[in-house]
C-alpha cells in the first residue's frame, strides 16, 4: 500500500487515488497538422521507465485535484510531489536494468 | 543425443537413488558471435530458440537470460490455457498455440502436465452475458470449442459456488471451453530449454543485456554483463521489461508495465475440478495437483516493476473469492507474489519487426501470454528467420498503433488470463 502525499490533503492510502500515467506529455499545439505516426506517439507511446518516473495522480476520493508525483517504479519510493504546471523538482534519477 | 525420459529411465535411475540423472542442458559461456540472439529466457524466448533451431536450421544461437530460466512471468503465472478470444486474428493466434499445447509433452519428451480440465468464464452482469454469448458465437465460427452454460450447469462444474439469490455477485451463466486447462509452468521452460539445448542452442543464464550496438539503424551486437556479442538478429522477448530494452535501442513502445499478482492456499483435498474465471471481479481459481488453490488477482492500477503487487488488489480479489465460494473463508493463504506484465493498449500482443533493422519484438502479452507460449515462439521464430512477419503475426505489428487497426481483446482478456 502506497502512502501518497497529496499536496493539498497530506498523506493518504493509495486506494483514495486514481492514476493518470506519464506526466509532462505535451498535448500537440496543432492537432490538425499531425501525421498518424505523431498521433500514435502522443496517444500510445510510453516511457514506462524502470526507476525514477514522472507521473500524474488524482486524489479522487479526497480533494479530487490532480498533481504530479516522482516515484521510483521499482522500489515505490516517492521522491517528490508537485502541483500541475509546476517545473519538476530536481531528484536523484535512478534507472535499473 | 540426450537420454530419453521414460518409465525405464526412471526405474534405472531409481537404482542409483536418482543421483546420476544427466544434466538437462549445458551452461556455456557466451561465444563472441551468434547468428541470432534471443533476449529473455522465459517460455516465449525458449520456444523461439527451439523453433529457430528445429525448423529454420539456425543452430548457432543463444538465449540470454538475466536471472534464471522461467524466473519471470513464465514461473509466476496461474497457468490458465485457453483459446476462446473474440476476433479472427486472435483466434488464429491462440488456437494455433492451443494445438501445440496438445502435443507438447510428447514432442519434448517432457511432462508439462497439461491438463485439459476445462475453463469456465463466469458472467456476473447482463452486459457480460451479452458479450460472452457474442464471443462464444465468434469462437464457434472460428472452429474453437466454446459453449454457453446456464447457472445450474455452473453449479455442476463447481459445486462450491454460491448461487443463492443473496450472493454478492450473481452468476448468470458463463462460457466453457472444455479443451482449456492448466499446465506446469516450470516444466514448460525446462522442457523447451532441454529440447533447444539438444539442438545446439546456448542457454546463458545470469547474464543481463545492457545495451546494443546499432549502426545506421541496424543491429550489430548485444552488450551484456558477460561481454559484447556480435549478431545481426536479435529477438526481444522480455515481457514486462520490453520498455527497458526498447529504451536501450532508442525507441518507445505503447506498453505500461505493471505488477500482476497471484496467491496459493494451503493444500486441501480436490474441490475445484476446472478453472473458474470471474473477469468482472478479478478472481480466478483453479487447484494444483498438490491441492493448493491457485488464485489470480488483478493488475495494479499504476506502473511498477516490483514483483509484488499492491495490497488493495489482494484484498479485493480475496473478498470476491470469499463471496463466490463462502467455504474458502477459512482457507489460509501460503504465498503471494507478483510478476511484471507488459500491458498493451488493446490487450493484444505486439509481434514482428521493430524500428531497428534486425531487431524483432515479441511483447505486450500482458496478463495472458502463458497460454500463447508455444504458438508465439513458433510464429516468432518464423518471423525472425525470414525477416518478415509470419501471416498470423501480421495483424499484431507495432504499426497498428499508427494505422488504428487495433485488435481489441479487453473483453476476452479481462485483466484475465
Ligand atoms: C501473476 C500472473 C498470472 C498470470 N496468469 C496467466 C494465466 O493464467 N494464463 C496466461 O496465459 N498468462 C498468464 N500470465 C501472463 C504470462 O505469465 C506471461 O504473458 C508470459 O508468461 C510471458 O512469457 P515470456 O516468456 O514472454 O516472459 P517471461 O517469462 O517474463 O520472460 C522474460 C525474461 O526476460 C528476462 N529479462 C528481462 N530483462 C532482461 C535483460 N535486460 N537481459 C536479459 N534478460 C532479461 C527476464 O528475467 C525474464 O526471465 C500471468 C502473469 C502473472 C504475472
Ligand atoms: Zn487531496
Amino acid at each position: 500500500m502506497l502512502l501518497i502525499p497529496c499536496p493539498y490533503c497530506g498523506a493518504r492510502a493509495e486506494n483514495e487515488f486514481g492514476y493518470g500515467g506519464e506526466a509532462h506529455k505535451v498535448r500537440p499545439e496543432t492537432p490538425e497538422n499531425l501525421s498518424d505516426g505523431q498521433w500514435a506517439d502522443y496517444v500510445f507511446m510510453q516511457k514506462n521507465t524502470k526507476g525514477t518516473y514522472h507521473e500524474r495522480w488524482v486524489h479522487s476520493q479526497g480533494c479530487r485535484r490532480w498533481f504530479n508525483v516522482i516515484r521510483d517504479t521499482l522500489t515505490n519510493e516517492i521522491q517528490a510531489v508537485y502541483e500541475m504546471g509546476e517545473t519538476p523538482p530536481e531528484v536523484d534519477t535512478k534507472t535499473y536494468l | 543425443m540426450k537420454s530419453r525420459y521414460s518409465i525405464f529411465s526412471l526405474a534405472r535411475n531409481a537404482l542409483s537413488y536418482h543421483e546420476k540423472w544427466p544434466q538437462a542442458w549445458r551452461s556455456p559461456e557466451p561465444k563472441k558471435s551468434y547468428d541470432a540472439v534471443i533476449v529473455g529466457g522465459g517460455g516465449h524466448g525458449l520456444v523461439t530458440a527451439y523453433y529457430l533451431a528445429k525448423e529454420h536450421g539456425l543452430t548457432n544461437i543463444a538465449v540470454i537470460e538475466k536471472g534464471w530460466l522461467g524466473g519471470g512471468n513464465t514461473g509466476r503465472n496461474t497457468t490458465i490455457v485457453r483459446s476462446n478470444y473474440m476476433w479472427d486474428e486472435s483466434a488464429a493466434l491462440y488456437e494455433h498455440s492451443l494445438k501445440l499445447w496438445e502435443k507438447m509433452s510428447k514432442e519434448l519428451n517432457y511432462n508439462v502436465m497439461f491438463s485439459q480440465r476445462g475453463v469456465l468464464n463466469l458472467a456476473h452482469t447482463l452486459n457480460e452475458v451479452r458479450i460472452t454469448k457474442r464471443r462464444i458465437n465468434a469462437n464457434r465460427l472460428n472452429g474453437i470449442d466454446s459453449e454457453w452454460i446456464e447457472p445450474e450447469q455452473v453449479k455442476e462444474w463447481i459445486p462450491l459456488i454460491d448461487l443463492r439469490a443473496k450472493g454478492r455477485y450473481p452468476v448468470f451463466g458463463g462460457s466453457l471451453q472444455r479443451r482449456g486447462g492448466t499446465a506446469r509452468h516450470d516444466a514448460v521452460a525446462w522442457g523447451y530449454a532441454r529440447a533447444a539445448d539438444a539442438l545446439g542452442v546456448d542457454i546463458i543464464q545470469q547474464c543481463a543485456v545492457e545495451g546494443f550496438d546499432i549502426e545506421d539503424g541496424e543491429v550489430k551486437g548485444v552488450r551484456t554483463s558477460k561481454g559484447t556479442i556480435q549478431t545481426k538478429k536479435v529477438g526481444i522477448v522480455v515481457a514486462g521489461h520490453a520498455g527497458v530494452i526498447a529504451n536501450m535501442a532508442g525507441f518507445k513502445l505503447p506498453i505500461n508495465s505493471r505488477p500482476l499478482q497471484a496467491l496459493v492456499s494451503e493444500p486441501v483435498k480436490p474441490c475445484v475440478h476446472c478453472v473458474v474465471m470471474s473477469g468482472a471481479v478479478h478472481a480466478y481459481i483453479s487447484q494444483s495437483d498438490k491441492g493448493e488453490l491457485v488464485i489470480g488477482a488483478g493488475a495494479d492500477s499504476y506502473n511498477g516493476y516490483s514483483q509484488w503487487g499492491s495490497n488493495p488488489v489482494t484484498e479485493d480479489t480475496l473478498a470476491a473469492i470469499c463471496e463466490l465460494y463462502p467455504m474458502f473463508r477459512r482457507m489460509r493463504m501460503m504465498r503471494q507474489w507478483g510478476g511484471v506484465v507488459d500491458i498493451s493498449p488493446d490487450a493484444s500482443p505486439i509481434m514482428g519487426l521493430s524500428p531497428v533493422k534486425g531487431m524483432y519484438l515479441n511483447c505486450g502479452w500482458g496478463t495472458g501470454g502463458f497460454k500463447a507460449t508455444p504458438g508465439s515462439g513458433h510464429i516468432f521464430a518464423d518471423t525472425m528467420a525470414h525477416d518478415r512477419p509470419h501471416p498470423i503475426a501480421e495483424p499484431f505489428a507495432l504499426d497498428r498503433f499508427k494505422t488504428g487497426f487495433l485488435v481489441d481483446e479487453h473483453a476476452a482478456a479481462g485483466v484475465a488470463h
